[in-house]
């Protein structure tokens, strides 16, 4: 019965969302405040609806309801709770509603957030969350009822995915959502802006925070994918340009070329249109991912299983959300630039320069991605674009931002100096230089990626803490920080962090196959790896063969790692589990390979990966620059009354 | 024209392309199209041997015996997923598994076999991609069941999964064994 309940549930979701959809831009259009006021009650009672049904099958999980079809493809009574628990989002049509379930938190948090804006913009902001949420709604009843019985009702659950019970796969998509799905908050912004005809520069401040906190969570999600990937794959690599991989990663670029752009926007007043655009583009690519993951276009590790009815369904919503909104910016986007003129060498050139090569960055990546597809239609046969073409073409682009992240905040709005910022930025760049060819020096022969790295590394990260000092110098006590300058800081330091880690371990990574046989000792980069012979493990749904390996380091013991290769009993799927000794300046990481030989001996993979949890950690870093710059009290200062209560917790009930 | 209609026509482009995508799926349903190899004679080849390019296999070499061929390529994603599978069951088939590396470097095909593993009895590099013209390749994973008398009995695109192993597969190696040779 449950189950049902679910899915009516969700009906009446649906139906809550098509009135939030229609009434209130019925009300903005004639000005009637009661159909306005239909939409914050209505996303209200849809999240409700969506979070019962989320609720229902979550128990069903729980419980193991196995007549629920999809319970019984992806779960099993062996399988411990926390993965019953995670395996709600495990596979397509659960993933589905977390998608539809965090968009709905997004609308609850905007509806009881923005009770100040004016109710005509705030109704259509609602009309287009509620469109978007009635698609994918309907998407869910119409392709991927996750409720449907299986009959007759199977004794046991098929299992979850093996690559799936993992905690970084318990986090990694709820976070991943909360990004994808909270740009659509900007987009609704922009979009209400361009229906309202107000385009003046009032919508980019109050989107800035949402934009900012959606980037942060995409930001994690992203690093929580490329770490699951790193420990869990067993390649030991942390970014295969995998086309889902891509998907995630588009709307991250042009994110972050809109954080960018609003910034000029909201303050100076330029770059309108490419704002509206940009904030289109990054809830536009986040649809995209979707249909790319869903649709079985492309395939990849990890895409859900294909259904052409699916990917049909979401080409159609696709080209009406995403056709609808470009009509409307062709039509309605402000055709004279407006805002502050500004010289060649300002603050706008710069953050000009970044948004054009983060959007490039993201058409290169898109046009990567869907390569394979030009391919096919143009009949010039399975051409596959890999590593090599993003790698190259990547770090090209993305050079020119590492050489102008410092100068940023020491060129000023409207026209900076460049010899000053220059001269402030000295100690930066010597150090950099005399870091580099210290390396150079006393480790020789390593590749180029590694000094430029270090040089990368410190040239940002010295140069924006220069900023940080200056700030402390120069500012009277009180105004030196506001949280969206150390929001700035943050995020630009832990591009420093990320650069060393990404350009360091990608130069002097060691890599080894071996063949191991038990009491073996292998000297790696100073670490003695002994093998200890292969043990039988068991766990609560999967046996393995656990391997022992002890590292030893000047004779003392530094670790004992325990790689596995299980077999998932329900469905003798076999998994690889490396074992990670992790640390701030290295990885010691251990893969079981195949037994080789009757004595005993195993192909076993040893990496040794120097300074790689600096990539996550500059992830971290960035992550919070965004919370930080969402903080700020000045975008919830409101258009006329220049009330400093703003700074408050938003009174709930009050409305404007 | 309107400067700002660039934005629709570029996306109207890419929505093209995907619809074509999906249109393509469905009507190249690569297990609906049977190949018009099945049951005739497998191509005569002889290809240098992956781990030692100066060696050169061939169908010579296979004749007389049924084998399996899989071509596979370190660029193919769709490979990796059928990569495990491989591993754990290439050595049990009862019939030589042959890696056919399809438009590959030798140096990545080399690499992607040493990290993943190599379950195969022998891979032959196919570089140029004639051979796989020959055997009406259209892409990779795809595999061939060839019979000792070495005709083509069982083709499958895509990777395989337990499911076709175990329903497909195995029972048509088993049928091969039990005939006459």
């Amino acid at each position: 019965m449950a189950p049902e309940l679910g899915q009516f549930a969700l009906i009446l979701a649906l139906l809550l969302s098509f009135a939030q959809c229609v009434l209130p831009l019925i009300g903005a259009a004639r000005g009637n405040a009661a159909l306005m006021g239909v939409a914050r009650p209505a996303a209200i009672g849809q999240a409700v609806f969506v979070a019962l049904a989320f609720a229902i099958l979550t128990a069903a999980f729980m419980t193991g309801d196995f007549s629920v079809a999809y319970v019984a493809q992806n779960s099993n009574s062996l399988l411990p709770w926390y993965y019953r628990f995670s395996a709600v989002w495990g596979a397509h049509e659960g993933s589905l509603l977390l998608w539809v379930l965090i968009l709905n938190l997004w609308i609850v948090a905007v509806a009881t957030l923005s009770r100040k804006l004016p109710d005509d913009f705030m109704a259509r902001v609602f009309a287009v969350l509620g469109f978007v949420s009635f698609g994918f709604l309907l998407f869910t009843l119409l392709t991927s009822n996750p409720f449907a019985r299986a009959l007759p009702v199977p004794a046991d659950g098929h299992d979850l995915n093996p690559l799936l019970q993992d905690f970084g796969l318990i986090v990694h998509p709820p976070m991943l959502y909360m990004g994808y799905v909270g740009f659509s908050v900007a987009f609704a912004f922009a979009l209400a802006a361009l229906m309202g005809g107000r385009l003046d520069v009032a919508w980019v401040r109050w989107s800035r925070p949402w934009t900012n906190v959606a980037w942060a969570f995409l930001t994690l999600g992203i690093a929580l994918g490329s770490w699951w990937a790193y420990y869990e794959l067993g390649w030991g690599g942390w970014w295969f340009w995998d086309p889902v991989e891509n998907a995630s990663f588009m709307p991250w670029l042009i994110g972050t070329a809109l954080i960018h752009s609003q910034a000029v926007t909201e303050k100076r007043g330029s770059f309108r249109a490419w704002t509206l655009l940009l904030a289109i583009f990054a809830f536009s690519l986040s649809l995209l991912g979707t249909f790319l993951v869903r649709s079985g276009v492309l395939t990849s590790v990890h895409a859900f299983a294909s259904d052409p009815e699916r990917g049909t369904f979401i080409l159609v919503f696709l080209g009406i959300v995403v056709g609808g909104s470009l009509l409307l910016y062709a039509l309605r986007a402000p055709k004279v630039a407006g805002g502050e003129p500004f010289a060649a060498v300002s603050r706008e050139t710069l953050l000009l320069i970044n948004n054009l090569l983060f959007s490039c960055a993201a058409a290169m990546v898109l046009l990567g991605t869907l390569y394979p597809l030009i391919g096919e239609a143009f009949d010039l046969g399975r051409i596959s674009v890999g590593p090599p073409y993003f790698g190259f073409l990547f770090v090209l682009l993305m050079a020119p931002i590492v050489l102008l992240i410092p100068f940023g905040p020491f060129i000023h709005w409207r026209s900076g100096n460049p010899r000053v910022a220059l001269r402030r930025l000295l100690p930066a760049f010597a150090c950099a230089i005399v870091a580099a060819l210290a390396a150079l020096l006393l480790v020789r022969g390593q590749s180029w990626k590694a000094y430029a790295g270090v040089a990368a590394s410190l040239w940002v990260g010295i140069g924006i803490l220069l900023y940080a000092l200056s700030r402390w110098r120069d500012a009277p006590p009180g105004r030196r920080y506001t949280p969206e300058m150390l929001g700035m800081i943050a995020a630009h330091f832990g591009v420093a962090v990320f650069l060393a880690g990404a350009l360091i371990v990608e130069a002097t990574s060691i890599e080894k196959d071996l063949r191991f046989a038990p009491g073996q000792s292998v000297e790696i980069a100073g670490y003695t790896f002994r093998f200890d012979g292969v043990q039988h493990a068991d766990g609560p749904n999967y046996s393995a063969d656990q391997g022992t390996v002890h590292v030893l380091r000047d004779g003392k013991p530094v670790a004992e790692l325990h790689p596995q290769k299980r077999v998932y009993t329900r469905n003798q799927q076999p998994q690889t589990e490396s074992a990670i000794d992790p640390g701030l300046f290295r990885d010691l990481y251990v893969a079981l390979g195949e037994p080789v030989g009757a004595d005993g001996a195993w192909a076993i993979r040893v990496y040794v990966k120097p300074f790689v949890r600096w990539i996550w950690l500059g992830a971290l870093f960035m992550m919070i620059g965004g919370f930080v710059t969402a903080i700020d009290r000045r975008f919830r200062a409101l258009p006329r009354q220049e009330t400093r209560d703003a700074a408050g917790p938003l009174p709930a009930g009050a409305s404007a | 024209m309107n400067a700002r209609l660039l934005p629709l026509l570029g996306f109207a482009a890419i929505l093209a392309l995907l619809g074509f995508g999906i249109w393509w799926n469905q009507h190249h349903d690569p297990r609906a199209v049977p190949s018009p190899l099945i049951g005739k004679p497998a191509p005569t080849f002889s290809l240098p041997v992956l781990s030692d390019p100066s060696r050169v296999f061939g169908s010579e070499d296979l004749a007389g015996k049924p084998y399996l061929l899989n071509v596979f390529a370190s660029w193919c994603f769709a490979c990796r997923d059928e990569h495990p599978l491989l591993m754990r069951e290439g050595k049990r088939l009862g019939v030589p598994l042959v890696g056919f590396n399809y438009k590959d470097e030798p140096g990545d095909a080399r690499e992607w076999l040493s990290r993943y593993g190599d379950p195969y009895h022998v891979v032959i590099a196919d570089f140029p991609g004639d051979v796989a013209i020959d055997f009406g390749v259209t892409g990779a994973p795809e595999t061939f069941l060839v019979d000792a008398k070495g005709v083509i009995r069982w083709k499958y695109i895509s990777p395989i999964t337990p499911e076709v192993l175990t329903g497909e597969l195995l029972p048509r190696i088993a049928a091969l064994q039990t005939e006459a040779p």
